[in-house]
């Protein structure tokens, strides 16, 4: 039997999340209408004036994208550390990091980018201008996916701690995604006053590279660290 | 002669060298402290702007240096730790942590004093004051994620590389917080005094800033050796009787 290419053992991982996660639709659901849900409470919070609703609309969205995203990390090394695929990942002859690269990617084509494409939808019931709604998009499609690298490494890390560690993870995770929400919900406002955006794009870009980059390597050394 | 560093990298050998130079460090901090505050409070003039209200920065000053600081020696101990594989490192990182929230929460109260008479708020969201809290945050997370985990070298090892990660994201936090507040324009105030401070009033500043240098190491020695007798239960070096 030959030995498993790097790329093979990467798509194949991906597969095998995809799966998972199918099989367990109503979790996946569960995250994305959380979002809608959280967005939908600050109107009847703040009150449904056009003006007011323009104005929050760009962080009302970044911060139920935040929390969304922050829910569903618990799930992502959670099963397979309790079923042993975890151990079995860090023993498999292909670099760690590769690995839990795929995972974070199906992890962020499951709730993250679901929470994307909705988006434009919640920024007609905040009657946020066409533009301003683009801007949206994209920056939502720049940032999840730090959202996501970053909270791997707070997934990782509260593997089998006291008390399950939701409520941990959020301490950890939530100050570090604060640059992502500064920049992201900041283009949007940006782009409604009709000021440039690029440079709030360019900076979540640049977030973005370093969480490539940075995220899975401390990711697979707090998986191994959880299972020392 | 060489001195041999690697000695004291074992906590038989630091317990009682921590136990020794931790009284001489506070001891130190005190009369820097009482020196500090007598030129700050008594000699020190009065600001022709603020009046006496400013003189809370002797304090202040000296917290929000030492908040950024004790992180970022924290993280150096928890970065030596993880190249050197030494227990020690992890222990003194953990000891560290309590005082650098201290100092952070400190920082924080003392703004707020200050803030109410000068600009007329409690809490304004400034960069600088809204990076020291979400430092603040970056301190509770290191201590709870401690707590979180019942192994101790398991405990050590998650939050030095939670520690890390703060370490390489404080400057970007800095940064983005700067830019927000700059691009939102609300709140300009801005805590940069006059160029020509009072000598006597840096002279203070200095002082206070040294006396709490010299508290966070007695502190942080003492802790250091409380959480050396707790791990080392049951060790005979320690069983012996012949330390302190």
């Amino acid at each position: 039997m030959s030995a498993l290419t790097l790329q093979s053992m990467f798509s194949a991982m991906v597969q095998r999340d995809l799966l998972l996660a199918l099989r367990r639709r109503a979790d996946v659901l569960t995250t994305f209408f959380f979002f809608v849900i959280v967005v939908s409470l600050f109107p009847l919070g703040i009150g449904a004036q056009p003006d007011t609703l323009r104005a929050i609309a760009p962080g009302v969205v970044w911060v139920a994208a935040l929390l969304a995203s922050m829910l569903a990390l618990t799930r992502l090394y959670a099963w397979d550390h309790a079923d042993g695929t975890l151990e079995q990942l860090v023993l498999s002859p292909q670099p760690l990091v590769i690995l839990i690269g795929a995972k974070v990617l199906t992890h962020w084509l499951v709730t993250g980018l679901p929470l994307v494409l909705i988006a434009p939808l919640l920024c007609l019931q905040f009657d946020v201008p066409a533009g301003a709604m683009g801007v949206m998009v994209v920056s939502l499609l720049l940032g999840t996916p730090c959202l996501s690298l970053i909270g791997s490494i707070g997934a990782a890390l509260t593997l089998g701690v006291r008390g399950g560690g939701g409520a941990l993870l959020a301490l950890l995770v939530l100050p570090l995604y604060i640059p992502v929400l500064i920049f992201g919900a900041g283009a949007v406002s940006a782009s409604a006053e009709g000021m440039p955006v690029g440079a709030h794009l360019s900076l979540l870009g640049a977030f973005l590279l370093i969480a490539l980059v940075l995220g899975p390597v401390a990711s697979a050394a707090a998986v191994r660290i959880a299972l020392e | 002669m060489a001195i041999n560093i690697w000695k004291y990298a074992s906590p038989q050998t630091f317990y009682p060298l921590a136990g020794k130079l931790a009284p001489w460090f506070l001891a130190l901090a005190a009369v820097l402290a009482i020196a500090g505050l007598y030129l700050g409070l008594l000699v020190a003039p009065p600001d022709f702007q603020q009046g006496n209200a400013y003189r809370i920065i002797f304090i202040h000053v000296a917290a929000a240096w030492m908040s950024m600081f004790i992180y970022l020696v924290m993280a150096f101990w928890c970065a030596v730790g993880f190249a050197m594989n030494t227990r020690l490192s992890f222990m003194m990182a953990l000891a560290l942590a309590p005082t650098g929230a201290l100092f952070t929460f400190i920082a924080l109260w003392t703004g707020a004093l200050w803030g109410k008479p000068t600009w007329g708020a409690w809490w304004v969201w400034d960069a600088r004051i809204t990076s020291e809290l979400i430092l603040l945050f970056l301190y509770i997370g290191f201590l709870s994620l401690h707590a979180a985990i019942e192994d101790v070298r398991r405990a050590d090892r998650a939050a030095a590389l939670l520690a890390l990660v703060g370490a390489i994201n404080v400057p970007i936090i800095y940064y983005s917080v700067k830019w927000w507040n700059t691009l939102h324009q609300g709140a300009s105030v801005s805590i940069t005094r006059a160029p020509s401070m009072a000598s006597t009033m840096l002279m203070a500043m200095l002082i206070m800033s040294l006396a709490a240098w010299m508290y966070a190491i007695g502190a942080s020695l003492l802790r250091v050796r409380i959480i050396i007798a707790e791990r080392e239960q049951g060790a005979q070096w320690l069983e012996a009787g012949a330390l302190p």
